[in-house]
This record gives structure tokens, sequence and C-alpha cells, in this order.
């Protein structure tokens, strides 16, 4: 072969090769999917309503599908599904379940109370976020970031292929600095995110396969990372 | 049939593509260059015995030629802390052990000894203990073993200990007296919760766990600690090897050893004493008293340094590059002087080579201070 085809072969091998590794990428940018619900139909005589676990389902007798239920009558039968629901869970859940309750309760009471004396200063604005909010926000970040801590000590869960775990160079997640980023990487030719370089670090020192940025994994880790460096001062930019 | 102007192009490109070549080709001395500057670095260990003629650039020969000359100064080299894998589940840490033995194996002249400064392997597996082995049966000098934690926990020692020998003794070289103690001892955390011997290894390997115990030499060796100093002449310079260091510095990390104060003690009454540890990865130095303490370099990978009670005299080294997976690794050497006391080599791979001498610690800081790094950790 002369130079020409050369040149014409190597054309050719490029685009089937470059288009092969951007469908690879399409591949990989497709969203992580979330869990979704699909209530039971109420195709028979009675409405058959279903708790939001997807699983526990309750006939309401007289009631046709379509019809309104009275507040009366959908108390009681959100409280018999309740009922249903705790007495499949095990004991953990039943007591973390009235602790929960109990909170609900004294919210109440105590916005009763606040109420009455807001009705003295009328300046005051009203309490939006009740004590059950508060530990609902701490839980829900807690679990994430529980769960960061175990994937950035694992090197199976982070996927590694070498045994390379975050923490073997990142105890603490020190040197991780979530705080000097997003920052320009010449490495990486552009500015860098933090999961940019959580990326870097999962294909390269760990020869893993890197995460979508809404894989849950990629979001506990920089859960786990933030929460390590609590308080420390914002500095985007700095090497 | 491409158009002509295209030929031309492809003409131009194929000259321009002679003239990069070239380019690269100067940009290929400079490496070669710096690759000199390094053996030439790697001849200063030599040159307490040979006296010989050496760049300027290199203290180490004025302080080993001023030194009282209370004996023969010697030089010995050390490796540590290389955390191996199975070589199917992780080659670069196998080469980069091979990296540091072919390092010391360059050394002209030869170090009087070599010391492995523990954690050659990383979950204490026969696979891996035995690939260390193997590796380092390729160095030429005599070779003097340390035990890390992460060589203990699975077997409590009985391989390594088949392997290598007694986890903690005490030899004479020239003058000097050495002890290379076993110093990740940690109270029983494995009994009462029932863990199996890979789990107890496994919560152990990880630096930040804090189900693990705190190191400790225990009772039992300090005792033998005792016995051994109590014939040693308090004139007589000791170098102490332990994984650990052998004071408290980051407890969280087990950057530590709990009954340090209490060795500090034995070690009290002798003139010229130094710690050389593993463990914490990175440029370290302290002193406590008459007790200078030097860390090692790792050939796996760096540790970070500690958010607190870094001691004052330890110039950090430049944070590690993560774009390159053998920065902030590499070996080093260490001088023993006349007087005893050990001017320290760190030598970073693919960095100029930090020294920390005698003089610096010995002055508290005021002089002869290493060279500082540009970009202090975060």
């Amino acid at each position: 072969m002369n130079r020409l085809q050369w040149i014409k072969l190597s054309v050719i091998t490029l685009c089937a090769l470059s288009s092969i590794i951007f469908y690879q990428s399409v591949k990989a940018q497709e969203p992580v999917q979330l869990p979704t619900h699909a209530p039971v139909s109420s195709d028979g005589k009675n409405m058959v309503v279903q708790l939001c676990d997807g699983e526990t389902n309750m006939e309401v007798k007289g009631v046709k599908p379509g019809e309104r239920l009275s507040p009366d009558q959908a108390q009681i039968v959100s409280n018999q599904l309740m009922a249903q629901w705790l007495a499949k869970q095990p004991k953990e859940v039943t007591e973390a379940w009235m602790k929960e309750n109990l909170i609900v309760k004294n919210d109440q009471k105590a916005n009763a109370q606040t109420t009455s004396s807001n009705e003295q200063s009328a300046q005051d604005q009203p309490i939006d976020f009740t004590g059950r909010d508060y530990q609902m926000w701490k839980k829900e970040l807690e679990q994430e970031v529980s769960y960061g801590d175990q994937i950035f000590h694992s090197d199976s869960l982070l996927g590694s292929t070498n045994g390379v775990a975050c923490a073997m160079c990142h105890p603490h997640a020190a040197n991780t600095h979530p705080e000097t980023y997003p920052k320009f990487q010449i490495q990486l030719r552009r500015v860098a995110l933090l999961r940019d370089m959580i990326n870097w670090c999962i294909e390269n020192p760990s020869r893993g396969a890197k995460l979508h940025p809404d894989d849950p994994k990629m979001r506990a880790l920089e859960a786990y990372i933030m929460a390590q460096r609590k308080g420390t001062v914002m500095e985007p930019g700095k090497h | 049939m491409i158009p002509l102007k295209w030929e031309k192009r492809l003409q131009e490109y194929l000259q321009n593509r002679e003239l990069w070549i070239k380019e690269l080709y100067k940009a290929g001395s400079f490496w070669e260059g710096r690759r000199k500057f390094l053996k030439m670095a790697a001849m200063a260990a030599g040159v307490a015995a040979t006296n010989s003629l050496l760049p300027h650039s290199f203290q180490l020969v004025d302080i080993v030629n001023a030194a009282p000359q209370g004996q023969q100064p010697f030089t010995f080299a050390y490796i540590s802390d290389s955390h191996l894998y199975e070589k199917t589940l992780n080659e670069r840490f196998v080469r980069q052990l091979e990296r540091a033995v072919a390092d010391i194996n360059a050394l002209d002249p030869q170090p009087d000894f070599v010391l492995y400064g523990g954690d050659l392997a990383q979950l204490a597996q026969p696979g891996e203990l035995k690939l260390g082995a193997q590796i380092l049966k390729q160095v030429r000098a005599p070779i003097r073993m340390m035990v890390g934690e992460h060589d203990w926990f699975l077997d409590l020692g009985d391989l390594w200990k088949e392997l290598f020998g007694k986890p903690y003794y005490s030899f004479d070289h020239k003058g000097v007296h050495f002890i290379t103690l076993m110093s990740v001892n940690e109270k029983d955390f494995w009994t009462a919760k029932n863990l199996s011997p890979m789990q107890r290894m496994q919560i152990v390997s990880g630096l930040d766990d804090g189900r693990q115990s705190s190191f400790e030499v225990g009772e039992e060796e300090r005792e033998w600690l005792a016995r051994d100093l109590a014939n040693v002449s308090k004139t007589t310079p000791i170098v102490v090897f332990s994984h650990s260091p052998l004071y408290k510095l980051y407890k969280p990390w087990n950057f530590w050893t709990d009954d340090a104060e209490q060795v500090q003690a034995l070690l009290k009454p002798f003139q010229t004493v130094t710690v050389i540890h593993g463990h914490t990865h990175q440029v370290l130095s302290n002193r406590i008293d008459n007790i200078h303490f030097h860390g090692m370099l790792s050939t796996a990978w760096p540790w970070p340094y500690a958010p607190q009670g870094l001691p004052k005299l330890t110039m950090q080294m430049n944070r590690p590059d993560p774009f390159n997976q053998t920065e902030g690794l590499g070996d080093g050497i260490i001088d023993v002087l006349g007087n005893g006391r050990v001017n320290k080599r760190y030598d970073l791979w693919n960095r100029n080579p930090l020294f920390v001498s005698a003089q610096y610690l010995d002055s508290n800081g005021a002089s002869d201070n290493p060279s500082k790094t540009a970009l202090p950790s975060y």
C-alpha cells in the first residue's frame, strides 16, 4: 500500500474507534433511575388504598373507586395502613417509629404554646420547622455520610480492582481538601470539581470504573468528604 | 485522490514532525542530566568513608568531617512500608519495592547494611510476605528486618517470624549499639468481639479505624530492653529502630506509641540516642532531649501530615502530586557520624533528596535547616 492508502485506512479505523468510545461515554452518562412506585389499581367494587412503601394495601369497603374519603374515614384508613405496616417491621423499627411519633406529639404541644405566645407579639415570625424536621435532616445526612464512609474505606465497594481504597492515602479524608474546589487542574484540562478528582482517583490509583456524577456512591463519597471538613473556610481555586 | 493542497500540507507536517522529534530528544537530555545528578547524590552516601571530592551542594560532607571522630563513620540504607499485595492484584506496589531495591543496590560504595522498616505486606497474607521476602533477597548488602502491624495481625507474627526471625533484637556495629523493637503490639480488642484473624487484620490495616487499640512496645519487651541496655556503656551511641514513632504524635492514626515515655526513660541515661521509625510514610523529624527521631519514606503511598501534634522541628516534604503515583515515595540512607549522631537523607523519587542533619536537630533548628517546602499541607 502507498502512503495515501495508509492514510485512508487509518482515518476509517479512527472513525470507527472514536464512535465506539463516544457510544461508551454516552452510555456512562445515562442518569441513575430513582426508585418509582406504581399504586395498585382499584378495579374492583371497592377503593384500594396503598401505603407509600408500595406494598401495604387496604380495601375500603363501601367506598367506590374515584369517590372521596371524608377526613374521618381517611384518618381511619391511614391508621389501619400504618398499623399493618408496623406489624410487619422488626422490633427496632417499631421502637424508632414510636419515638418519632412522640417527637411529633411534643412538637404539636410546643407549636400550640408558640402560637398562643405569638398572638401577644405579632411581629414574631411563625416557626415553620418542627423537631421532627431537624431530626429527619440529621438522620438523612448521617445515613448518607455513613454510606460514604463505608465506600471510602472499602476497595470492593469503591469498585477498585487493585485493593487500593480511598482511606489508604486519605485517613479521615485528610488531604482531600474539598474546600479548594473548583480549581483549574492542568492535568484534567479544565476547572475541576471535587467529583472530578474522586473519579480520577477511582480510575488511576484504584483502577476502577469512574462513577456517574449522580451515582449514589459518588453522592455519598462527596457527602462523607465534605462532612470531614465541616467548618473549614471555602477557598475555591486554592492550590 | 487527495487534492494537491492536502498533499502539500502532509509534506509540511512530515517536515515539522522531524523538528518535533529533535525537540523531544533535547528534552530527553534534560532527564539524562537529572538522572546523573541523582546518581551523584547517591554517591554522597560514601563520602564519609571515602573523603572523595563532591559538589558544594552536599552539606553532608562538611558535617561528617567536622564531627569529632569518636569512631569510624559509616552508612546504612533503608527501605520501608511497601504494603505488598500479591502481584496479580496490585503490580504497582511490587514494582515500587523493586525500584527501591534497585536504588539501594546502585549505591556505590554499598551501605554497611539495609534496614527494612516494616509493613512489607498489606494484609499479612502468606503470598504477600513470601513475595516480599523474595524481592528483598535481591538486596546486595546484608538486611536487617523490622516488623510492622500489616505483617503481624493475621497470625500474630507466626509467618513473619518463620521468614525473618525474631521481631525484636539488638546488635553492635562499628561501635554503635543497634536495637530493633517490635513497637506495634496492640491490646486484645478481638477476642471479646469474636473477630476472625482476617477481620482483626483488616481493622488494624485501616489507619483511621478506631476499633483497634493503640500501639505499644509492651511490658515484656520493655523488660528485655532494660536488660539489654544494662550491659551498654552510657557513652555508646544508640540507634533504635521502631515501626511506630517512639513518641506521641497523633493517636487517631496510631502515629503513636502508648508506652513511649517508658521507653524514652530507658534511653534517657545514654548520651546519644537516635530513633528511626516507619509507619508515617513521610519526612518527619523530632527531638526529645537526648533523642533524635527520623521517619522513613514508604514505597507504597505517602500519608498526609497529621492535623495536630506535628513536631516543631519537622520540615514538611512537598505535597505529593496526585497525578504522579510515585510522588512522596522513596527510600534513603543514614550516615552515622564519628560522634554517633546521624545525618538522614530522604531520597524522594522524582525530586531532589532532602537532608535532615544531626546539626539541625542538635541546634534545635537554629542551623543547617533543611530546605523549606513551597506548599505546606492543607
